[in-house]
């Protein structure tokens, strides 16, 4: 690039820059605004647009952890254990069943790759009724069970074939050489596939514990015992309680349910997005 | 979902195996069998290891999908047996019942509305962002991190409050001396502030439409600057064409999410979809129906006409992306 050119787009690039810090403060506005209101006074909040809190008021944190009839430790327990068991199934069980797919050859293996695929499209609320009374019979309504026994049947296809995808690119020649040394197909899983496995499966552990963080609805369906309930459950169980009355703690317990979110993202920003930008996840 | 990639893959698999199967049958006649095998041919364990997936999809896909199915032709309400209503609620949910067009009214509109601003948003910031720009990483991340949040509970209270009578909103616009509405509260408005939401969580497309853009190759562009075309020439004839693909995948993905929606609307109504059923989203009606009336049967059905109108609205968009999707690079 000439000198020349380079000047008569700098302006240009100033005038792109400005769009996007814009756009950013834009964005980002309503999330600074919600940590800024937490720290401040309920009459407060609605009194300025202002992000600096003054005086900072930390009794939204105190009344809202408390403040839903239950204390947000056991909400907070509860989604990380839901959230933690639903990883470790997906890891095991989704990279076991895309191992089959991948490296093993059984009769009506593409038959059943392709029955896979379909289950990635399927609106869930098809399964659901019977699902629910199914679970229901079987008296795991109220337990999480209805929420963790799916995970040990590799039943989010989407990361299935996400690792289908990346076994094919590991070599057979891997697998040649320890099917010579006398390795069987789970030998050959454990020790060579597996391990080689991991950039695929961090993604897949990722994306698990933030939809399942985030997931309501079948919270909601699942679980009405109190001492059961998730972090979104308390939100709501906090919002219908307290209504418009209490928007200092609500807007506190909003921002502290955020902080597991925001700590993934900080520490696996990269991966997050090579991941969508490599198969579509959303996130 | 992800349905181009998967659509490819499905081709690209078959080739793989024709051609291992080829490999087999010569390695055969040569007797060579077994160390070049490319996939180990096991029939016991390839069903051991399979066994927890085909469970699953047995006992919580394909069964509970025929279940429901025949329950969408009976009165079930959880607590008794169901009785065989034939038709009926085909017949009622079309012909009688005001809340379930409502509801469709509802989804369209927001599904008209919310999938193409999100995705022109997302293709607008992208192309600014693919200029090679200082700070694109942070910029990416600031876009794409209300992605991540905007399907939580938290993020909806966020919404209620922001859009409130005396929310965020209504402050700023009283800056500039204009009285805003309680846009929550307000039947003609509040479907609004859920597309906005949507519109806030372009990120996810923008990240897929930036490795898009990385992919097409500069040499296009200069060819073009050379042989004179100005900058819109260019993003209309290259840009545009060569993204095509990208914005297809994005098209079908998100139509099929955002019929399904339901997190935002719940929370922004107190599960009513009110005001005035303003926000009575088909997935929080389906909720409504069985989960608070105990209509199972009706809410089976309800739940098959979702599954008909999203396999509807992907089969057209697939037989009309012949006319505009560019697959030949």
């Amino acid at each position: 690039m000439t000198s020349n050119t380079a000047q008569r787009r700098r302006p240009r690039r100033i005038l792109a820059h400005g769009a996007l810090v814009v756009g950013t403060v834009v964005m980002s506005y309503p999330l600074l605004w919600l940590l800024a209101s937490s720290f401040k006074e309920d009459s407060k909040i609605f009194s300025s647009t202002g992000l600096i809190p003054n005086p900072v008021d930390l009794a939204n944190y105190a009344e809202g952890w408390t403040g839903a009839g239950k204390s947000f430790t056991t909400f907070f327990t509860n989604s990380l254990v839901i959230g933690i068991v639903a990883v470790i199934g997906n890891v095991i069980f989704c990279s076991i069943t895309a191992y089959a797919f991948a490296r093993l050859d059984f009769r009506f293996r593409r038959f059943w790759f392709a029955m896979m695929l379909g289950t990635i499209m399927l609106p869930h609320h098809v399964t659901l009724i019977p699902q629910y009374s199914m679970f229901d019979y079987l008296g795991w309504v109220n337990t999480f069970l209805p929420l963790l026994v799916p995970k040990v049947m590799a039943v989010d296809a989407f990361f299935v074939f996400l690792l289908v995808q990346f076994i094919r690119t590991i070599p057979h020649e891997l697998d040649d050489a320890a099917r010579i040394d006398g390795c069987g197909p789970v030998r050959i899983f454990r020790h060579i596939i597996f391990p080689l496995l991991t950039p695929a499966l961090a993604t897949t552990a990722i994306f698990t514990f933030i939809w399942t963080y985030n997931d309501f609805f079948s919270q909601l369906i699942y679980l009405n015992d109190v001492d059961l309930f998730t972090v979104p459950l308390g939100l709501r169980m906090f919002l219908d309680a307290t209504g418009e009355s209490a928007w200092g703690p609500m807007l506190a317990m909003s921002a502290v349910a955020l902080i597991p979110l925001f700590i993934v993202f900080l520490v696996f920003q990269r991966r997050i997005v090579q991941g969508i930008a490599t198969t579509g996840l959303r996130g | 979902m992800r349905l181009i990639v998967v659509a490819r893959e499905a081709g690209s698999i078959e080739g793989r195996t024709m051609t291992a199967a080829a490999q087999e049958r010569t390695q055969d006649t040569t007797g060579r069998v077994g160390v070049k095998r490319r996939r180990y041919r096991d029939n016991v364990w390839g069903y051991v290891l399979l066994l927890p997936w085909l469970l699953g999809f047995v006992l919580l896909t394909v069964g509970p999908m025929l279940a429901s199915l025949v329950l969408s032709f009976t009165d079930f309400d959880l607590l008794s047996a169901p009785n065989w209503v034939g038709l009926e609620n085909y017949v009622r949910m079309l012909t009688d019942d005001d809340r379930f067009t409502k509801s469709l009214q509802v989804t369209t509109t927001y599904v008209l509305l919310g999938v193409p601003l999100e995705l022109a948003f997302a293709l607008l910031v992208a192309i600014v962002l693919n200029r090679g720009l200082r700070g694109l990483d942070f910029y990416r991340s600031a876009f794409y991190l209300p992605s991540l949040l905007g399907g939580s509970v938290a993020i909806a209270v966020l919404w209620r409050q922001v859009f409130g009578r005396d929310g965020l909103v209504n402050d700023v616009l009283s800056v500039f001396g204009i009285e805003g509405p309680s846009w929550i509260s307000d039947p003609s408005y509040s479907l609004f502030t859920l597309v906005v939401l949507n519109v806030w969580q372009f990120g996810a497309p923008m990240v897929i439409f930036l490795a898009g853009l990385r992919g097409i190759p500069d040499e296009l562009y200069e060819a073009a600057a050379v042989d004179g075309a100005g900058v819109l020439r260019r993003f209309w004839s290259i840009t545009i064409p060569l993204l095509t693909p990208i914005i297809f995948f994005n098209l079908v993905l998100r139509l099929i999410n955002s019929f399904q929606a339901f997190t935002p609307a719940f929370i922004i109504s107190g599960g009513t979809g009110g005001p005035t059923d303003s926000t009575l989203f088909y997935t929080l009606y389906l909720y409504q129906e069985g989960f608070a009336y105990f209509r199972m049967g009706y809410a089976s059905a309800l739940a098959w006409i979702l599954l008909l109108i999203i396999a509807a609205v992907t089969a057209v968009n697939f037989a009309l992306s012949k006319y505009w999707v560019n697959y030949d690079r």
